[in-house]
């Protein structure tokens, strides 16, 4: 442990604030973003299925029973 | 040879591994990370010359080196984007420029806070915080292109020749703007440069970096998983995932 | 069979010499340009102002011109360079001749370099010619004047050849003025900070043979490598519309 106290880890010899500010903008930032493109996924998916949840109640479940290989590259 | 690659453009492909590896780079990724931080704020000596304000490195460093890989990474990208017409790489470069971006300005502020306690101002136009600040600008002017032309195809092309011009660039860039540096004043303090670092410091340091570099996987993958979803959200193979997955 | 079939295809299409497709498309620029003058005077107009406006909004004082007004010239030469790149393909853009360019037999990138140099001496050489006048209202002195008019004639090339990229890449969009400037001034950079840099180094005395060897290596480097680029990206946007 370089510091003998809690104390003495929060405040860094006067140089805490700087240290502390760098790190919670860090993780601040990152976890936005994080968060954000989790939410965003979450959010296309959501949409996929409100889009197509219709048509597959109408067709037959015979419809997910064969396996077709598409090529989704073109 | 063709068929794997062939499989590597292929985004259904893509979309599996992605789901497969993500836990992992991030779990990794954040526990190399954390133990990183935490050696490196509360055990890590003290730096003889700045005092503890040099702890700021354990997030600087690793960010500014991945903001400037990622632009490597998508100058690669749109290589392939140019050369081989693959989907997946402008989807990369998509999902990632934000990113990149985020993780430039990162630097920039860490940098800048850094520069109070050491230098006794906020901002000094120091060679390398310079050159970020232009990376940031390359960065913003990717994700312009790219949000102005509608058309997917041409959009992906275009952006790629502006990443590969803006890669030619960096070099360039960086050479001139040490040489302006120098011309301004001479010999300033540079924060991260250290003639020998000891054991104590560069150890949690590259563990933040491998951390970093982890969880910036864990994010391309994310994003573009969202990306291919939007825009492969009329095959079937996205209509059945989309079913597949309970909520 | 098929490449001997393609080079008789091409054979009568190709007698037109690369050469005299270039002189030509330089030619055309200049002679279009020269039908609306006032297209011409507007870069210079815009350069002359904006060095006004420094004694005007920092200050008229002799010592900081001396040492600003290298900057300033160069930072107003870059601008309205900037803002004349809209045109270089603009009206090729509109009427349809940017398509016929780019269907010709001869190479895309050596057209694109002619139309390049088109740009130059249309707007870069003015600037070089009028920058005397202008570094001498500076407070520029002798040596400092003619080094600045050798950066200039060195750099603007490079500003027209780097910005006929962007130029290309934001061809047919909407709003293509910001976003032009927003992709084309990070590359400028370089060629900013050597141009002034030689003319602060001539001013304090120092040899500055090595900084124009190296913006004349810049200007190498774009002539060979921008063209390339430029043509890439003409190809994409155009089809886009």
């Amino acid at each position: 442990m370089a510091f003998d106290s809690f104390g003495a880890f929060m405040i860094m010899e006067g140089h805490g604030p700087y240290v502390w500010t760098c790190y919670f903008v860090f993780f601040l930032l990152m976890g936005t973003v994080s968060l954000w493109s989790l939410r965003q996924r979450r959010a296309v998916i959501a949409q996929h299925r409100r889009a197509e949840s219709p048509r597959v109640r109408e067709k037959s479940p015979a419809g997910a029973s064969f396996t077709r290989i598409e090529p989704s590259q073109d | 040879m063709w068929q794997i690659f062939h499989k590597l453009g292929s985004p259904k492909w893509f979309f599996g591994i992605a789901s497969k590896l993500m836990p992992w780079l991030l779990w990794v990724g954040l526990s190399l990370l954390a133990a990183g931080i935490v050696w490196g704020l509360g055990f890590a000596p003290k730096d003889y010359l700045q005092g503890n304000s040099y702890r700021i490195i354990f997030i600087h460093v690793p960010a500014a080196l991945l903001a400037q890989s990622v632009y490597m990474m998508m100058a690669v990208a749109g290589l392939v984007t140019l050369v081989w017409r693959m989907k997946l790489a402008d989807v990369f470069v998509r999902a990632v420029a934000p990113v990149g971006a985020i993780l430039t300005f990162l630097a920039l502020f860490t940098g800048a806070v850094w520069g109070k306690p050491t230098w006794g101002t906020w901002w000094i136009w120091d060679a390398r915080l310079t050159s970020m600040l232009i990376l940031l600008f390359l960065y913003f002017g990717v994700m312009a292109l790219g949000a102005a032309i509608s058309d997917e195809k041409s959009s992906a092309r275009a952006v790629a020749v502006l990443v590969l011009v803006g890669v030619v660039n960096i070099p360039i860039i960086k050479y001139s703007v040490e040489w302006w540096n120098t011309l301004h004043q001479p010999a300033t303090f540079k924060l991260t440069e250290k003639p020998s670092m000891p054991a104590e410091m560069w150890v949690p340091l590259l563990l933040s970096v491998l951390g970093l570099y982890l969880i910036f996987g864990w994010l391309a993958c994310l994003r573009m998983q969202t990306e291919i979803l939007v825009r492969e959200g009329r095959t079937r193979w996205v209509k059945e995932l989309v079913q597949a997955r309970g909520n | 069979m098929t490449t001997e079939f393609t080079v008789g295809l091409r054979a009568p299409e190709a007698s037109v010499g690369t050469a005299t497709a270039m002189k030509a498309v330089f030619v055309r620029d200049l002679k279009t340009a020269f039908r609306q003058p006032q297209d011409l005077l507007n870069p210079l107009l815009f350069f002359v102002m904006v060095v006004t406006l420094f004694p005007l909004g920092v200050s008229p004082e002799v010592s900081f011109l001396q040492q600003a007004g290298s900057g300033i010239l160069w930072v107003a030469a870059l601008l309205s360079v900037l803002l004349s790149l809209d045109h270089l393909y603009r009206h090729d853009f509109d009427d349809g001749t940017l398509e016929q360019l780019v269907l010709q037999p001869q190479p895309l990138f050596l057209l694109v370099l002619a139309k390049s140099l088109a740009h130059w001496v249309l707007t870069g050489l003015p600037l070089v010619l009028l920058a005397p006048v202008l570094g001498v209202m500076v407070h520029l002195e002798g040596n400092s004047v003619a080094v600045l008019c050798l950066t200039l004639l060195i750099g603007t090339p490079v500003l027209s050849l780097i910005g006929s990229i962007g130029a290309a890449l934001t061809l047919g969009l909407r709003s293509a003025g910001v976003l032009l400037s927003l992709l084309i001034i990070p590359l400028y950079i370089p060629v900013l900070i050597f141009g002034t840099g030689t003319v602060m180094a001539a001013s304090e005395g120092a040899s500055v043979e090595g900084q124009l060897a190296l913006m004349g290596a810049f200007l190498v480097l774009a002539l060979t490598l921008a063209p390339f680029a430029s043509a890439a990206a003409l190809r994409i946007s155009l089809s886009n519309s």
